[in-house]
């Protein structure tokens, strides 16, 4: 690939303005209600900077961070997950005709989004959820046109948060390949810029037209360093060597109920894990019958009605719907997709209401076969 | 003739805040009345068309002999009950009366309380006949009433989310009010259909539609009052409201300091 530049704030801004200018909507961190949240911005000024989040089971809390870093801070509740996958999407409706049934789908026009600050983690689940929904035969095709059409701005995490545990699952704190730009923040009390490498034709395109200088080896060898020293910083840690087979030897294990007793099958979990995919789909029609349309929202292993079928729920307990979830996260989401389930974004241990920690209760299962 | 479906609208102990979602939903109302005939419904009209009905919204608790048996004969009146709102569906914020003593409260109330003829307890309509269908909040969501009748007319079932009110928070993007600024929730122990409204202004859920399936209060009041720091006293008061009747509200209600 081509020399990575090295950019100014400015320059970031022109970046996300050129994207703009060429058909994207920008969307990228922001700042609402106490959080960092993803949205749509117009530029530099619109992203947190200065502020941090400090995260822990159950527990996010917005900081200053002393400095004006722009991506000083790891992921919030929200992930791209929302603009690729929305939570609610009409697949068709059909007006009531007597001659033939013509169901009208909604036009395929999607959205040109560029993602801005894509961490390591998150690209890593695009992936997964690119394997998930699939480009084939029985592909999901508007996935596939959304994550097409989508520009990446990847971010190589320059700090690591209390729940984070990329490093365990190989998906971070660098971004792996599928991003158009990565780049690394540099903030010290003397300066501030971005080592940016191109990781696509596109963007190593819209590098040149930004014609900014090539980053100097002692920049890059700092960018490097920052992020590798990140590594190092994880809040968490997940042993992943024979997971899959520790749970899947677990599966009577009393351990489940336990974590039943604690867990409220909120369903938070899954919605804010980036890689989580089950949708229901549901028909409404108006109150005359002459109009129905066919939804897909976001569902939930968690949820009632979810393993419903002839004479009742089949997982219906809390303490099944909790091993239905782990067990298919991190042990038999390998035989169906080829990977782990989760790349450690730690999400749904910061966002359960009640801190259940999804690394701690692997490891729980993993001590107790080794004490049984 | 009028080949519509009967439907009339009957009220018991309750606020009737329930039944004026239906009158509610203005810009629907016209097609509402092309495809229904609206035959009892005193908040709207005087008019009382006689039954059998064949769609009976039924709000309000039992709090009364009277009202025990008149629920009996709208049950046979009517082909298909379907209760809406907290006080049929749980008995309703009246229903706080279960925890402590009706004779008290009527001494303390009334000049002459010999007047008074009620019940001791306020109960869900379900706990004396039948029910078809309940649709639950304080005040019911009137365009999952809607979609009740109109899963209804339609022969089908209703499409109304029995899962947490979580669901509907993260599905708009709401940040957690619970995470993120450590205020108790009930929003993963309560039924959905609100849309997360009091999240989307900050505030935590109040529990308006009632438990939801296998809610687990009590892991949430134990998170509450260690994590959080909350007193035991206001985790209790949080069961305690429109819904404190329906289990396990009630239980963890009652939850020893
Ligand atoms: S399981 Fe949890 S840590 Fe893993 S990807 Fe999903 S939300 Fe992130
Ligand atoms: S693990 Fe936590 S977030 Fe997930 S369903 Fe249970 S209580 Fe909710
Ligand atoms: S604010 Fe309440 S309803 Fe919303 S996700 Fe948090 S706990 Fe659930």
């Amino acid at each position: 690939m081509t020399v990575p530049s090295l950019l100014t704030t400015a320059d970031l801004d022109r970046l996300i303005r050129m994207l703009a200018d060429g058909g994207y909507t920008c969307v990228g961190p922001a700042l609402r209600d106490g959080a960092i949240v993803y949205d749509e911005i117009g530029g530099v000024a619109d992203l947190p900077a200065g502020w941090t989040d400090v995260q822990d089971a159950g527990r996010y809390r917005l900081e200053r961070r002393g400095d004006g870093a722009l991506f000083g801070y790891n992921v919030g509740a929200h992930s791209w997950k929302k603009y690729l996958f929305p939570p609610a999407e009409q697949l068709w409706r059909i007006p009531r005709a007597t001659d033939t049934i013509r169901p009208l789908t909604p036009p395929q026009h999607p959205v040109r989004h560029a993602f801005i600050g894509v961490r390591g983690c998150d690209l890593a689940a695009i992936g997964i959820q690119g394997r998930v929904f699939g480009h084939g035969e029985h592909g999901d095709g508007r996935y596939a046109a959304r994550r097409d059409a989508a520009f990446v701005v990847a971010v190589n995490c320059t700090m690591a948060g209390g729940t984070c545990f990329c490093t365990s699952m190989g998906t971070g704190p660098a971004a792996g390949p599928g991003y158009d730009l990565a780049l690394t923040e540099l903030v010290d009390a003397d300066r501030h810029g971005f080592v940016v490498d191109a990781g696509s034709e596109r963007g190593a395109a819209l590098l040149e037209r930004l014609a900014c200088p090539a980053a100097g080896d002692a920049e890059i060898a700092d960018a490097r360093a920052r992020v590798d020293e990140t590594a190092g910083r994880m809040g968490r840690t997940l042993a992943t060597d024979g997971l899959r087979e520790v749970l899947l030897r677990q599966l009577d294990s009393p351990h489940w109920d336990e974590v039943g007793e604690r867990c409220l099958a909120c369903a938070n979990c899954t919605l804010v894990c980036p890689t989580c995919f089950c949708s229901s789909v549901e028909d409404v029609s108006d109150l005359d019958g002459s109009h129905a349309e066919r939804w897909r929202r976001w569902d939930s292993c968690f949820n009632p009605g979810f393993s419903h079928i002839h004479g009742g729920e089949v997982r219906n307990s809390t303490g099944a719907r909790y091993r239905q979830w782990l067990t298919h996260k991190l042990a038999t989401w390998h035989d169906q997709f080829g990977t782990s389930g989760c790349v450690g974004c730690g999400r749904c241990v910061t966002w359960c209401p009640v801190g259940i920690d999804l690394t701690a209760e692997a490891a729980r299962l993993r001590e107790r076969e080794d004490s049984a | 003739m009028d080949l519509r479906p009967k439907l009339a609208v009957f009220k018991f102990a309750s606020c009737d805040g329930c039944q004026l979602s239906l009158l509610d939903c203005e810009d629907e109302l016209l097609a509402l009345a092309a495809s229904i005939e609206i035959a009892n419904f005193a908040e709207a009209s005087s008019a009382v068309i006689e039954g059998p009905y064949d769609l009976a919204l039924v709000e309000g608790s039992i709090t009364t002999p009277h009202d025990a048996d008149r629920i009996l004969e709208v049950r046979r009146q009517s082909r298909v009950l379907v209760t809406i709102g907290a006080c049929a569906t749980a008995g309703g914020i009246q229903a706080l009366r279960n925890f402590g003593s009706v004779e008290e409260y009527t001494r303390i109330v009334y000049a002459k309380p010999s007047y008074i003829s009620t019940l001791a307890t306020s109960t869900p309509i379900a706990d004396h006949v039948k029910v078809d269908y309940e649709l639950r909040g304080c005040p019911v969501n009137k365009h999952q009433l809607l979609e009740v009748i109109s899963a209804f007319l339609n022969h089908r079932a209703p499409r109304v989310a029995a899962h947490s009110v979580c669901v509907e928070c993260k599905a708009r993007g709401i940040t957690c009010v619970m995470v993120a600024r450590g205020e108790p929730c009930l929003g993963p122990v309560t039924h959905a259909g609100c849309g997360a409204l009091c999240p989307a202004y900050d505030r935590p859920c109040f529990g308006c539609y009632g438990p939801k399936e296998l809610a687990n209060p009590a892991a949430l009041g134990e998170w509450a009052r260690t994590a959080l720091g909350a007193d035991a006293a206001t985790v209790r008061r949080q069961f305690q409201t429109f819904n404190a009747w329906a289990e396990p509200f009630r239980t963890e209600g009652r939850r020893d300091d």
